[in-house]
């Protein structure tokens, strides 16, 4: 069965809108049809991924601008990380040829009325969903972010198809749109403990290996920070679950449901696994790189507090990876003059995951298992651990 | 023979069958300059995909993929018509963006590499060029 258009969608659909909405209503109904979609729904909002010109290449820095020739978003539209920082590119040791090439991306979205937050972290700038919001997001820890720890509703979107949302302000309503798809389908028995931020993203990676495919609900966690399950939703996802998962008694919706039979356990010994696994031999860290996803101010503060009065390493780069929004913040408050002081660099709108970094540094030091994931991509060695040890490695250029 | 097919995206496309049970990553996995598949260990490693009806399951991988398909028809590098088994999302949305023909539920086992296939819209036409030989080991 062909999905369900109202009059006025199938007329968006002949292109009484334009080359943009035409082609967007061809993506949303051949997505509806492959997903037996029975209608669109109205979406509060989307994020866009797809930004930086080192994914996209001219062809889809091409496709960008035939869409912006008449394309304009219908509801509020958030951008994913560029290749570089926006305004400080030189001093990330970015090309001149890159940064024109980014800037013409940049300027395409800006034509299509999207905001230029260039973040993964929209819901820290302004772009957070309620509870029960159907959104149309790209971007994985923030789709995962949306639908487990805010509650709304979204699949995991494409660039184009979240862009597709955008011009048409509508979503096939399918997968993670309905409730019957929601259902967790997997307990996940936590009996490791906790101790600092990299532990979530080691947990992340072994619940993701073990809940591969599936929505787990999770059980034995106490307590979790913000920036916790921040980073806990970058890796479960990245390393293989459904971006959404049910914490007992910490994310919404999880009161609805009781443990599904099928039971899984996350020991010691698995948080133990999951660093050997991403934790290569390497001593010598070239790049420390802390924000993937995105730095929120409290680990911007963080980060500041622990660089007070010491030098980074001549021989290693030290990147905040965090949104524009944050640095303001951060300005203000002087923790940007504390971590510039120490030698540290803010890389804005930008991240480990999609900037060139290819070939530039041989080995990374981070706190985030998706970051690790990526700098694999990049050809880097991998070091996570906590911020301390981050820290270290950054002032004296080695993991100890 | 003609298979009916649901059509992913519309349009009118013809050539020689270029045919795999495995699964296409576009992104990483083919090289958008030449139409080279370079996915090590893929049986259709160092195949050109240009100007040909590629038959494979379905996508997988990156969903930058999509830009991969749009760049290779930018470069004239892209192939003819798409047929897959069961469609999904990076495939189906590459095909809109560069206006490739695509068709699903086609049952891609009863075609070939070398036959001659045409796509109009959801039904697959299809020639075969040659007797199939019993090969002996």
């Amino acid at each position: 069965m062909l999905m369900y258009l109202t009059e006025k969608e199938q007329r968006m659909l002949d292109g009484e809108e334009g080359y943009a909405v035409r082609k967007s209503m061809e993506i949303l109904v051949a997505l509806g049809n492959i997903y037996g979609a029975e209608q669109l729904i109205k979406v509060g909002s989307v994020q866009v991924a797809g930004v930086s010109y080192h994914n996209l290449g001219d062809a889809g820095l091409e496709f960008l601008n035939e869409l912006a020739k008449d394309g304009k978003v219908k509801v509020l539209t958030t951008l994913n990380p560029a290749g570089m920082d926006l305004e400080n590119w030189q001093n990330l040791g970015i090309t001149a040829e890159f940064a024109e090439k980014q800037n013409l991306v940049i300027d395409a979205f800006k034509k299509m009325g999207i905001i230029i937050s260039c973040t993964c972290t929209p819901y820290f700038i302004g772009n957070l969903p309620r509870y029960g919001e159907h959104i149309a997001w790209s971007e994985s820890s923030a789709v995962t972010f949306a639908n487990s720890v805010i509650g709304a509703k979204t699949n995991r979107e494409g660039g184009p198809s979240a862009l597709a949302a955008a011009f048409v302000g509508k979503t096939p309503c399918y997968g993670l749109h309905l409730d019957e798809n929601r259902v967790p389908n997997i307990h996940v028995q936590v009996n490791a403990s906790l101790k600092k931020l990299s532990d979530w993203g080691a947990l992340g990676y072994s619940i993701g290996k073990k809940a591969e495919n599936k929505i787990p609900y999770i059980t034995g966690i106490k307590d979790a920070e913000l920036d916790e399950l921040k980073s806990f939703c970058a890796s479960v996802v990245t390393y293989g679950a459904q971006p959404l998962f049910y914490m007992k008694d910490i994310t919404p919706g999880s009161e609805n449901y009781s443990p599904p039979k099928e039971t899984v356990t996350v020991e010691d010994k698995d948080i133990k696994d999951a660093y050997d696994n991403i934790n290569d031999e390497v001593t010598d860290i070239e790049l420390v790189c802390i924000g993937c996803p995105h730095c929120s101010i409290k680990e911007i503060a963080e980060i500041a507090e622990l660089l007070k009065n010491r030098k980074i390493s001549p021989n290693t780069e030290f990147w905040v990876a965090t949104s524009r929004l944050m640095k303001q913040i951060s300005d203000k408050r002087g923790y940007t003059e504390t971590i510039e002081r120490a030698g540290g660099k803010f890389a804005c709108d930008t991240c480990m995951a999609v900037a060139p970094l290819k070939g530039r540094f041989k080995s990374v030091a981070t706190t985030s298992a998706k970051g690790c994931y990526y700098s694999r991509q990049n050809k880097m060695l991998t070091k996570m651990g906590s911020l301390e040890e981050c820290i270290e490695a950054a002032v004296t250029g080695k993991w100890s | 023979m003609e298979l009916k097919g649901r059509i992913i995206s519309k349009g009118i496309g013809e050539g020689e069958a270029l045919a795999t049970a495995q699964p296409i990553s576009f992104y990483g996995g083919v090289d958008p300059n030449t139409g080279e598949i370079i996915e090590k260990g893929h049986e259709l490693q160092g195949k050109s995909v240009k100007g040909k009806i590629l038959v494979f399951p379905n996508g997988k991988g990156s969903t930058v993929g999509s830009y991969t398909l749009y760049r290779m028809k930018k470069n004239g590098m892209a192939p003819a018509g798409i047929i897959n088994k069961e469609c999904e999302t990076i495939v189906a949305v590459g095909a809109i963006i560069s206006e490739i023909p695509c068709v699903d539920k086609v049952d891609i086992s009863g075609i070939k590499t070398g036959d001659s296939v045409r796509i109009a819209d959801g039904v697959v036409t299809m020639t075969r060029n040659q007797p199939e030989k019993e090969t002996k080991v």
